[in-house]
């Protein structure tokens, strides 16, 4: 079984969102989502300051098998990136919801976070696509 | 998983215990990893490990007309096996110099040899082996219950030999590369697919093979999965069919030109006709090692751009010895220095290598100092 934390909001590709104070959303990829792709062994990030719009990919992670792309969750310029995968891209697989942030946005649209997923749709979302 | 129809080694229910990732390759269920597959290619580089090899395809060719049918269909030569105990890498080709399959034969007696062919063109190779060899005398029999374990590492050999049945620890210390011994159900051979030393064992006794899986790994010999063997392989710089080998390349342009036993000029083996008149043309391209000096990942199928035209990545991943991305590919001919590979859309720069990164634990690269 993976770990969803309550707090945070989650698409169906996987990917989590978290509000900060300063009005900035951080995005990671899941738990589960690790665990499918397997020991990371790259991860490339956007540039700060780039403008995404919502479901661009946006970064990439790449395990010894196979690359995959991460969807931005939601529209924004990028305020911040996670430098530390550069040299340890394994901090997504031992710190999903925490050290292996992968990067900051400043939101469009901040109202995008309601249609997300909560914790207990995403689960439901996982139960189902196992069945 | 999509592995519920997939055909089972006799050792499915310890790796199932051992919590692996199975997978589906070539019709069989096959661990990927046991948790880490970073950690599997280092104990193999470090120390030892074993990997379950049995859907690999074992088939046994007898008869007078033996050695005659395998002179005909190998491109190397089983006449260099002069004494049973004896092997030999080859490719086997079709007869326009395509390889059909890549294989190890060994020579168990006289007229007795031992192929081992892989899993995935298992029914291709077992219809072309008995069209040729039935008509001369010579009998193709798939040994289909066979375990078969590849223990690879610097400490594989010494682990390995303790283990075995008391008649074959001598013999099998002694054996040299690409050799092998027998006794009863247990044949042992100095081969390997990691750039390791090592043994591959074919066991023809269900209890023996998992009794030895067991006390391996009792032995503190890891167990390892097809993804470390990716890896391990890619960095020896050992070809793998169906990415780095097909049938519409040569061996000359694989890598695999030292393969071809060229003499006896007599010996016309299939496929012949068809290098002769390649090399005599001059191959048009040549297989390299890319070590990529960019941020990045190689993979199988990216097109590279060098100075003497375009090429293509046959396989491509993160070497874990080397901590950065390696490749094998098939270039032109007189491609040289650095090139440019298409990594999702952009450009990144490689160094064109022989194609050899890591030989027995050590980092080996070897390119034009001058480039």
């Amino acid at each position: 079984m993976s770990e969803v934390p309550e707090n945070l909001k989650y698409t169906r590709e996987h990917e989590w969102v978290r509000l900060e104070d300063d009005g900035t959303v951080t995005v990671g990829i899941t738990d589960h989502a690790q665990q499918a792709l397997g020991e990371l062994v790259y991860v490339e990030l956007p540039e700060a300051d780039t403008e995404l719009g919502g479901g661009d990919a946006c970064a990439v992670v790449e395990s010894v098998k196979a690359a995959s792309d991460v969807y931005a969750p939601l529209a924004g310029t990028v305020s911040a990136i996670n430098e530390a995968l550069e040299g340890e891209p394994d901090l997504v697989n031992n710190s999903p919801y925490d050290d292996g942030w992968l990067l900051r946005l400043f939101p469009s649209d901040a109202a995008a976070l309601d249609e997300m997923l909560d914790a207990e749709m995403y689960q439901q979302f996982l139960a189902e696509s196992e069945d | 998983m999509g592995t519920d129809t997939a055909q089972r080694t006799a050792l499915f229910g310890r790796h199932e215990a051992a919590g692996a990732r199975l997978v589906d390759f070539g019709g069989w269920a096959m661990p990927l990893h046991y948790g880490s597959q970073l950690d599997e290619h280092h104990a193999v580089r470090r120390s030892a490990g074993v990997f379950d090899v049995s859907h690999m395809t074992v088939v046994d060719i007898a008869g007078s007309g033996a050695t005659e049918c395998l002179q005909r269909l190998l491109a190397n030569d089983v006449g260099k096996l002069t004494a049973p105990g004896h092997g030999l890498y080859s490719c086997m080709l079709n007869e326009s110099g395509g390889v059909v399959d890549d294989l190890i034969a060994y020579r168990r007696g006289e007229t007795e040899y031992r192929l081992v062919v892989n899993a995935a063109t298992r029914d291709k190779d077992l219809a072309w082996l008995r069209r040729a060899c039935e008509p001369l005398d010579a009998t193709v029999t798939e040994n289909a219950t066979s375990l078969m374990l590849a223990v690879q590492g610097p400490g594989a050999r010494e682990i390995a030999a303790s283990l075995l049945p008391d008649d074959l620890r001598a013999p099998a210390m002694s054996l040299k590369s690409f050799h092998c011994c027998e006794a009863g159900p247990v044949f042992v051979a100095r081969t390997g697919y990691t750039g390791e030393d090592g043994f591959e064992l074919i066991i023809d006794s269900e209890a023996a093979g998992l009794e030895l899986w067991d006390k391996l790994l009792a032995a503190g010999v890891t167990p390892c999965g097809l993804g470390a063997r990716d890896t391990l392989r890619l960095e020896a710089g050992l070809a793998l069919y169906g990415q780095d080998l097909d049938e519409d390349h040569s061996p000359l342009v694989s890598g695999l030109g030292w393969t071809i036993a060229w003499d006896p000029v007599s010996r016309d083996f299939c496929g012949r006709a068809a290098l002769d008149a390649e090399k005599r043309a001059g191959p048009a391209s040549t297989f390299v090692g890319l070590l990529l000096e960019d941020r990045g990942i190689m993979r199988h199928g990216q097109s590279v751009e060098t100075d003497a035209g375009a090429g293509l990545v046959t396989s491509g991943s993160f070497a874990p010895t080397l901590q950065r991305s390696i490749a094998l590919a098939r270039v032109p001919a007189r491609a040289g220095g650095y090139c440019e590979v298409d990594i999702r859309g952009q450009q990144r720069r490689a160094r064109i290598v022989k194609p050899v990164f890591v030989r027995r634990g050590e980092i080996r690269l070897d390119f034009d100092q001058d480039a």
